[in-house]
């Protein structure tokens, strides 16, 4: 491999001539600034301002002994864990079911079954919650039965009372993004080698058999990547109890995530430390998250 | 036997099509009804085409036609961030892919991390960030957040992993090309794919995003879509009793609520169905052989 071409008369293009153990570092430099003040420099400041107090005096862990001790840092962080629980038992069993339904299905109708499943991605965010007061809404939604029989509910206020709430964030952030997991669940299936499959077949092995005792063992990685970075996402949960929250007058705390906590503090009491603090806690478990996935799963290449 | 097993199949399959997909479709008819046909009317019916186009005049008449501003808000700030993140990282791909330099492996690990990482994680820290820097407000304390797009470096850095070997490269700088032009001829003519997804996905993602907007920008104005429901919502009488006299000298009520959701979710809805296919392939592509 030489690295030496000829002189280029184009202006600016020196740089590139530079040694070859530089080849390849031009390009990335507009893409440094953004990693370094949007990836980088919030998370290192967020801890600066953690760990000290106003006047910028070092405090240690007094920021998160003072939020943990508040009386809504507990329930808090109940609701999120109650709530990931339930989201992430819903993902397992019915993104890997359905996936598992689909793959054996002829490709048409699997096809438009994905593509079905996918549809409701498209309003992630602020339209699905919309759309889930609307069909929480006893008196206009198609599932008033259903609110009448499950919940109990007769009027909007009683579907979304607060012991409910965790089971709603679950099955939108479910409704949401389901489909996109079946559509990674059911590409990580076609990759098992079809002679694979054949010769359990040849063996025996029912369709349920080779579903449970060949494809599931298969999928495992894919399975342990959603079910981390479900977890991650999940405990960062604010714009559905936002605007829940709205729709409420105020029967739904603005402090029912940990993250709704965090921006409370920040914006009403002008608390940046306290703010900083939980928001630590809430990266610290995406980091954690994020590190399993990449040193555990083996999904991602950072080497070729 | 074999008939029931596949009939129960199918019953599964389609029940959870219904659990998909009625939610998309009450949303779709909602606006052709009157609020008070949304209570008394089956679910699934169709009202007329009179009624969306009353709704829409209510919605638009709301505060000062605020509800186009949102819609421009948020293309704006989308396509700009996605612009400036396709800019910036098809080539950092490439750079990390074919390049050697020291650093390298770090830069990737950081990425990889900052991309798995909960979005909603940084925000906060973010905000602070900003905050003390005194750019709180402006369309750019959006726009930059969202042009850092990890995601999109990491897929145009496995597209290049693949899609060019080394050998190719070489021919070129051969034939006297410098990097750069080693880059404009043989790596920008082959990243048609890898745009494709990452406009897909660096769109969509900013298109929805709520957090950031709704915590770095004050003035109403400036929100985008997302932030800009949630707006609605508090003058929507039916799920905010302490608007009642405001939703009715706005004139916003369910169907106009519903009608500023569809609306807001057809760019990205249009986005999904010209990508779907690609999307298929792209979503797993990276990692696992097919």
């Amino acid at each position: 491999m030489s690295a030496s071409g000829p002189i280029s008369k184009h202006p600016g293009a020196t740089r590139k001539r530079g040694p070859r153990r530089l080849r390849g570092l031009p390009f990335v430099l507009p893409y440094l600034p953004l990693l370094i003040v949007f990836g980088i420099a919030p998370t290192i400041y967020a801890i600066d301002l953690a760990f000290t107090n106003v006047a910028g005096g070092w405090v240690g862990f007094h920021n998160f002994v003072r939020t943990y001790n508040d009386y809504r840092f507990g329930p808090a962080f109940k609701h999120i864990l109650v709530y990931t629980s339930i989201w992430l038992c819903l993902l397992v069993v019915f993104v890997v079911g359905l996936a598992l339904l689909l793959h054996g299905r002829a490709g048409r109708v699997s096809a438009t079954f994905r593509f079905l499943f996918y549809i409701p991605g498209a309003l992630a965010g602020a339209a699905a919650v919309l759309v889930w007061l609307f069909m929480l809404d006893p008196s206009v939604s198609p599932g008033s039965f259903l609110l009448r029989d499950v919940l109990g509910a007769d009027i909007f206020a009683q579907s979304i009372a607060p012991g409910n709430l965790a089971y709603i964030f679950a099955m939108i952030a479910f409704w949401t993004g389901a489909g996109g997991w079946i559509v990674v669940m059911y590409g990580a299936l076609n990759t098992i080698p079809p002679d694979l499959e054949e010769a359990a077949r040849i063996d025996g092995a029912g369709p349920i058999g080779i579903a449970l005792r060949l494809k599931l063992p298969l999928i495992r990685k894919w399975i342990a990547y959603m079910v981390i970075l479900s977890f991650a996402t999940g405990t960062q949960l604010f714009v559905e109890p936002q605007l829940v929250n709205q729709a409420s007058l105020g029967l739904v705390p603005d402090t029912w995530s940990s993250n709704q906590l965090a921006y409370q503090l920040a914006f009403r009491y002008a608390d940046f430390n306290g703010a900083a603090a939980i928001a630590v806690d809430l990266l610290a478990i995406g980091l954690v998250g994020a590190v399993l996935i990449v040193t555990r799963t083996g999904l991602f290449r950072t080497d070729d | 036997m074999r008939g029931a097993a596949l009939g129960l199949r199918l019953v599964t399959l389609a029940a959870f099509a219904v659990f998909f997909i009625a939610p998309v479709l009450w949303l779709i008819l909602a606006p052709t009804k009157g609020d008070n046909a949304l209570v008394t009317s089956s679910p699934f019916s169709f009202g007329s085409f009179h009624q969306v186009s009353l709704a829409w005049r209510h919605l638009d008449a709301f505060s000062d036609h605020i509800y186009r501003h949102w819609i421009g808000n948020t293309l704006y700030y989308s396509l700009s961030a996605t612009a400036i993140t396709l800019a910036v990282s098809v080539p950092a791909g490439y750079g990390l892919a074919l390049g050697s330099f020291p650093g390298r492996k770090l830069v990737l690990s950081l990425t990889l991390i900052s991309m798995i990482m909960p979005g909603a994680a940084l925000v906060l820290p973010i905000f602070l960030e900003l905050n003390s820097l005194h750019l709180i407000g402006r369309a750019a304390s959006v726009i930059l957040p969202f042009a850092f797009f990890p995601f999109g470096v990491y897929l145009a850095y496995i597209y290049y992993l693949s899609a060019i070997p080394p050998s190719l490269l070489d021919a070129a700088r051969a034939d006297g090309a410098g990097e750069l032009q080693t880059f404009l001829r043989v790596a920008l003519p082959l990243a048609k794919p890898i745009v494709a997804l990452v406009f897909f996905f660096s769109f969509v993602a900013d298109w929805n995003n709520f957090f950031l907007p709704y915590v770095v920008l004050a003035d109403s104005n400036q929100y985008p879509i997302t932030v800009g429901l949630s707006n609605l919502l508090s003058s929507t009488p039916s799920f905010n009793p302490a608007a009642g006299g405001g939703g009715q000298s706005v004139n916003i009520f369910r169907p106009e609520l519903a009608l500023a959701t569809l609306l807001a979710v057809v760019p990205v809805a249009i986005v999904f169905v010209l990508s779907q296919r690609a999307l298929v392939r792209g979503l797993v592509g990276g990692s696992v052989k097919e």
